[in-house]
């Protein structure tokens, strides 16, 4: 009876295809998701395909409305807009993967030396992390541009070292969360070293919160990047980027309004989607963080 | 009135409860380590200050005069600057006068920094303060509003209205309410500020219209934030005990949600606004510059782009002390709102 009961019972879903059903059922999740690909899959295009060249001025053809020659007009020096967007997408994914990067590889380092150190190094790594808040991500952009002068690298460096204290932060508090389960005394009585405990106990289970964190410092890096642009002080030209887009077009509103529209539904959709993307993640990696709803 | 005493009956319950387990540390042992914590923050933000904008440029004179400039120039200016001098003693002498207020002069404008700044920060200040008040407020009622429709229509309308914010950037909604209500309408100019005096061609009224477009762009992203925290808040409050013994001994909603919710859910909602006080001067520099208004954050880009790295300096010093001050006021807030927070839990 029991060897038939257990026949019939079809096997059990592999882990992931439960979280994959999940994950599928869960808005804002999907809807982050698909902001998301479309925004990869917009810079991942432009490397291959532009409908025109990004670079190329074409002056006789400047300020032309949506047309099906140029989807979404030209803008003063006759670039088509569509083609500045898909480079322009490239370019924020740049800056936030590689701000992200800086932020998350020094933060969470600092965050679990906080963790497995705890004492003075705690208390030091700590306090740093609260006077680097004094300096938002435009302070610390002002003041190497001042110096520097303006540019991708200088901004991206400015949001990486705005992106370190939230990480360290996170870290060690997950860190010390994690720290106090059991599984962690067990892995210290069999003699573990905490370096080894740290990277093979402690990291993984705080993965989850990290990758969220990630998320919402990547949607938090583009719109710092696309205000550093607008001000002058980021991507400079002729690579294109969505600030420097709107910057240019503000001085052509009343000749051509849809130029201020189009690159900020672009970066709106990317902040979107990465922000729900990041709202579903927390819901399905670690749902004690589960929002209210 | 019953009711009332039920609720803060459970409330103190609470507090016993939670004292239980901290051990109280004296609120003025608090206050004088928190304030240890502000000068040690305001000094070493000062050093990270002087290190990037007075040691790492090399010789700041050159700076100032550009590549151009001839050595003897250059040299004459590092001598009139006190550049000559050593690093420490500069620093020494940028601190004391701080203090004093004496920021040294503008390399552009011939004119003392401080003079420059307080008359910027007679734009700047009121901005903020203008988006803080309309944050508060569109996030208080949206918090509120969604929290008391839980679940429905009202709350997920809201709370979708609130997610679209926070991803707008709000230069991009300064230029979309220029479009619209400057271009379109044509109800406001598109940029400028006439002055608060009639004597510089404006009046109070004039300026604060100038401001209003300014002040919402940079409120709306802000309320978009607090919104969600508020109803976080509140929703959080609404299951406590003591609301639902206020609820029982016959306080409608209403009463409740005003009476006792709402006071209780200030707590993350103030420590929220702290923390965006930092972020509104960073969007108050971005969108000093979409509207052209003569503010700190325009200030800065102009000495920027004129190389005046003296009021540079003393402007992203200012700013980042405005930011540490908010914060530590709002540490004491935090306290003196909810009792039961201790030192140690700071």
């Amino acid at each position: 009876m029991n060897q038939s009961a257990a026949t019939s019972t079809p096997p059990a879903p592999a882990p992931t295809a439960g979280w994959l059903r999940r994950a599928l059922r869960h808005r804002s999740f999907v809807a982050g998701a698909v902001l998301v690909l479309l925004l990869l899959a917009a810079a991942a295009l432009s490397l291959v395909w532009t409908p025109w060249s990004p670079y190329d001025m074409d002056l006789p053809a400047k300020l032309q409305p949506p047309s099906s020659q140029h989807w979404l007009g030209t803008d003063a020096f006759g670039r088509d807009v569509v083609s500045l967007l898909l480079v322009g997408a490239r370019n924020s994914l740049l800056v936030g993967v590689i701000a992200v990067g800086i932020g998350m590889g020094l933060g969470v380092a600092l965050g679990l030396l906080a963790a497995a150190r705890r004492g003075w190094v705690e208390e030091a790594i700590m306090r740093l992390a609260d006077f680097t808040f004094a300096f938002p991500a435009i302070l610390s952009a002002i003041m190497m541009t001042a110096v520097f002068g303006a540019g991708t690298i200088n901004s991206i460096i400015a949001i990486g070292i705005f992106n370190i204290p939230t990480f360290a932060r996170v870290t060690r508090a997950s860190a010390n969360a994690v720290g106090s389960r059991d599984f962690i005394l067990a892995a210290r009585a069999c003699g573990k070293g905490s370096v080894r405990i740290t990277l093979e106990h402690v990291l993984p289970n705080i993965a989850s919160v990290l990758i969220v964190q990630a998320t919402v410092q990547f949607a938090i890096a583009i719109l710092a990047e696309a205000a550093l642009s607008y001000l002058g002080l980021g991507t400079q030209p002729p690579q294109p980027s969505w600030g420097r887009m709107l910057s240019d077009a503000q001085t052509l509103m009343f000749q051509a309004p849809l130029l201020a529209v189009w690159p900020g539904v672009a970066i709106a959709l990317a902040v979107l989607g990465l922000n729900l993307l990041g709202d579903g993640l927390r819901d399905l990696l670690d749902p004690r963080l589960t929002r209210q709803r | 009135m019953l009711c009332r005493y039920a609720a803060q009956a459970a409330f103190s319950n609470r507090l016993k409860h939670t004292d239980k387990h901290h051990p109280h540390q004296p609120m003025g042992f608090f206050r004088f380590k928190r304030f240890l914590t502000l000068l040690a923050t305001l000094l070493g933000a000062s050093v990270v200050v002087f290190l990037v904008l007075d040691i790492l440029p090399g010789n700041a004179a050159q700076v100032l005069m550009g590549p151009d400039a001839s050595p003897d120039a250059v040299a004459a200016l590092a001598t009139q600057l006190g550049l000559d001098q050593p690093a420490a003693q500069r620093y020494w002498q940028w601190m004391s006068g701080l203090l004093v207020g004496e920021m040294g002069d503008s390399y552009t404008y011939g004119s003392p920094v401080l003079e420059l700044v307080l008359e910027r920060l007679a734009l700047t200040v009121p901005l903020a303060l203008m988006a803080m008040v309309l944050s508060t407020v569109l996030a208080l009622a949206a918090g509120l509003y969604a929290a008391a429709r839980h679940n429905r229509w009202g709350d997920v309308g809201t709370m979708g209205l609130a997610q679209l914010g926070i991803a707008i950037p709000n230069f991009w909604f300064a230029i979309l309410l220029i479009l619209l209500f400057s271009v379109k309408l044509q109800w406001f100019a598109a940029g400028g500020f006439p002055g608060w005096t009639e004597d510089s061609g404006g009046s109070p009224l004039a300026a604060l219209k100038a401001l209003l477009l300014p002040a919402i762009a940079l409120a709306v992203v802000q309320a978009a934030i607090l919104a969600r925290i508020t109803r976080s808040a509140v929703l959080d409050v609404l299951r406590e005990d003591f609301v639902r013994t206020a609820r029982a001994k016959g306080l409608s909603r209403r009463a409740a949600l005003w009476g006792h919710v709402l006071r209780n859910a200030m707590i993350p909602v103030i420590t929220v606004m702290g923390l965006q006080f930092a972020n509104l001067l960073a969007g108050t520099i971005v969108v000093e510059n979409v509207f052209y208004l003569p503010g700190l954050g325009r200030l800065i880009f102009q000495s920027i782009a004129n190389r005046d790295l003296i009021v540079v300096r003393n402007c992203v010093m200012l700013l980042a002390a405005m930011v540490v001050v908010v914060n530590f006021v709002v540490d004491l807030l935090y306290a003196v709102i909810d009792p039961r927070v201790k030192a140690s839990d700071l």
